[in-house]
């Protein structure tokens, strides 16, 4: 069976917004979730905010470590995060792209080449434009896109930007998105 | 044509430029992380206005000049001075006393880039009164940086986050003793480089060439497979006294669970290593 991934890329405001969107989800994921958050959080953070909220595993992607389904990962603080052909982490520390590190693009774009259809793609809450060309790409490559309904979002501009390059992507709020997630494969 | 046969024929011309850079060039980045030299060459590729990577390899190819952009290009050369501070502080309290103990000490700095890095060791070396009777290999594939490593100047934008960061390493002085302001720069003290030897090594193809007693090679692993990484810890073995130190970066591992580990955990956050004893 083909591996399967869920890109988030997710800004400001990010925090409350993955509260819901991770919420209990089923615990026989056959998706491996991997998120790049732009927040500067001081070392354990993330992985013990969102341990709580369901029964995945929750940690920080380390360089050159197996992606494995049923895993929550977050992209370190400070680092990018790529995906590898064989279904492995890697990190960098070259510059920022739009203004971050980690960046969403950089994500994106790794991810999508690897996964190609078997990619969902998710851009929530933000004040910048990342992941815009990140979405994109998961999109040329047969990924599904979903954004979180600028609307409802805390922050638009990110959502707004991932809209306007991917034209057929889905647009939804939050609870939805957790639906979806869940439903997945079903 | 579609997105995913583009996609295809792009990962083939990648390969024939990196098969490419090595006949022509004698570099081997074959086993470097796929991804990095991919955003890395594209990244190249439209600054240039190129449509194909294929039309990147003509050029390098042809135009010495532009191989050497594309070789800088490749070198990754992010750094600052005592990066990551509870690194430097962990070196102060559980490497340092060990090395006090023998008459000279070698250190050997990896992929040191600019050299920020190896002026803050030599720096904690100074204050532990260590840096008289220690050579530092400073090494780099790239001859450029290392060129910017000896003269030891640096713009003045970065000294806030570097006095920072000193004083969270448990720096026991002020920063600014080590440094001349001058206009938009700092120059650092020459004396810290005295016992510096600046080298170019590539840790791809050379060899051992020294018996040390700390090597530090922080994020520069990253850039490569697990059969380069594997190799370059090999390379690290060897060169390490028994007993020898190894810190590589925070979000970095050696395998130390696998029986075949020859190295165990002296911190683990700041990961520093020491190599075994008994083989």
């Amino acid at each position: 069976m083909n591996k399967k991934a869920i890109v988030i890329g997710v800004s400001a405001g990010g925090i409350e917004a993955l509260k819901i969107v991770l919420n209990k989800l089923r615990i026989n994921m056959d998706y491996a979730i991997i998120i790049v958050i732009h927040i500067n959080n001081k070392g354990r953070g993330l992985a013990n905010i969102f341990g709580d909220i369901n029964q995945f595993i929750v940690k920080e992607a380390c360089d050159k470590e197996n992606v494995s389904e049923g895993t929550i990962y977050f992209a370190p603080p400070n680092y990018h995060l790529s995906i590898e052909e064989d279904y492995t982490f890697s990190l960098s520390i070259e510059e920022k792209v739009n203004y971050s590190r980690p960046s969403v693009d950089v994500l994106f774009n790794s991810a999508a080449e690897v996964y190609m259809d078997d990619l969902v793609g998710i851009i929530l809450t933000g004040a910048n434009s990342d992941g815009e060309i990140g979405l994109k790409r998961v999109s040329e490559l047969g990924g599904k896109c979903i954004v979180q309904d600028p609307k409802e979002a805390f922050f638009d501009t990110m959502p707004l930007a991932a809209i306007k390059s991917v034209e057929n992507c889905k647009v939804i709020k939050l609870s939805e998105i957790n639906k979806f997630i869940n439903e997945l494969g079903d | 044509m579609d997105e995913k046969e583009l996609l295809k024929i792009q990962n083939i011309e990648m390969k024939l430029l990196i098969e490419a850079i090595s006949l022509k060039y004698g570099y081997d980045y074959s086993d470097y992380t796929k991804s990095h030299l991919k955003r890395r060459l594209i990244r190249r590729m439209s600054l240039e206005n190129y449509t194909s990577i294929t039309q990147l390899t003509e050029k390098v190819l042809y135009d010495k000049d532009m191989f050497e952009q594309v070789f800088w290009d490749l070198s990754i050369n992010v750094t600052e001075m005592f990066r990551f501070p509870k690194f430097f502080k962990d070196l102060r309290e559980h490497v340092i006393p060990i090395l006090k103990t023998y008459p000279t000490i070698n250190i050997w700095h990896a992929g040191c880039s600019t050299g920020e890095e190896v002026l803050s060791t030599a720096i904690l070396l100074e204050e532990e009164d260590l840096l008289n009777r220690t050579t530092i290999y400073a090494t780099d594939i790239n001859k450029k940086v290392l060129e910017t490593a000896k003269e030891g100047i640096y713009s003045i934008d970065n000294i806030k986050k570097w006095t920072k960061n000193y004083q969270e390493s448990g720096g026991v002085k002020s920063f600014s003793d080590y440094y001349t302001a001058k206009y938009d720069h700092v120059i650092f003290d020459s004396n810290l480089l005295e016992n510096v030897t600046f080298l170019e090594h590539n840790l791809v193809t050379d060899q051992k060439f020294i018996d040390t007693n700390l090597i530090i090679c922080r994020n520069v692993m990253i850039y490569f497979n697990v059969k380069l990484q594997r190799k370059v810890i090999n390379l690290f073995e060897e060169s390490l006294i028994p007993s020898g130190f190894l810190g590589i970066g925070s979000k970095e591992s050696l395998n130390t669970s696998s029986t075949d580990s020859k190295f165990i955990n002296v911190t683990t956050d700041t990961k520093i290593y020491k190599k075994h004893v008994g083989y």
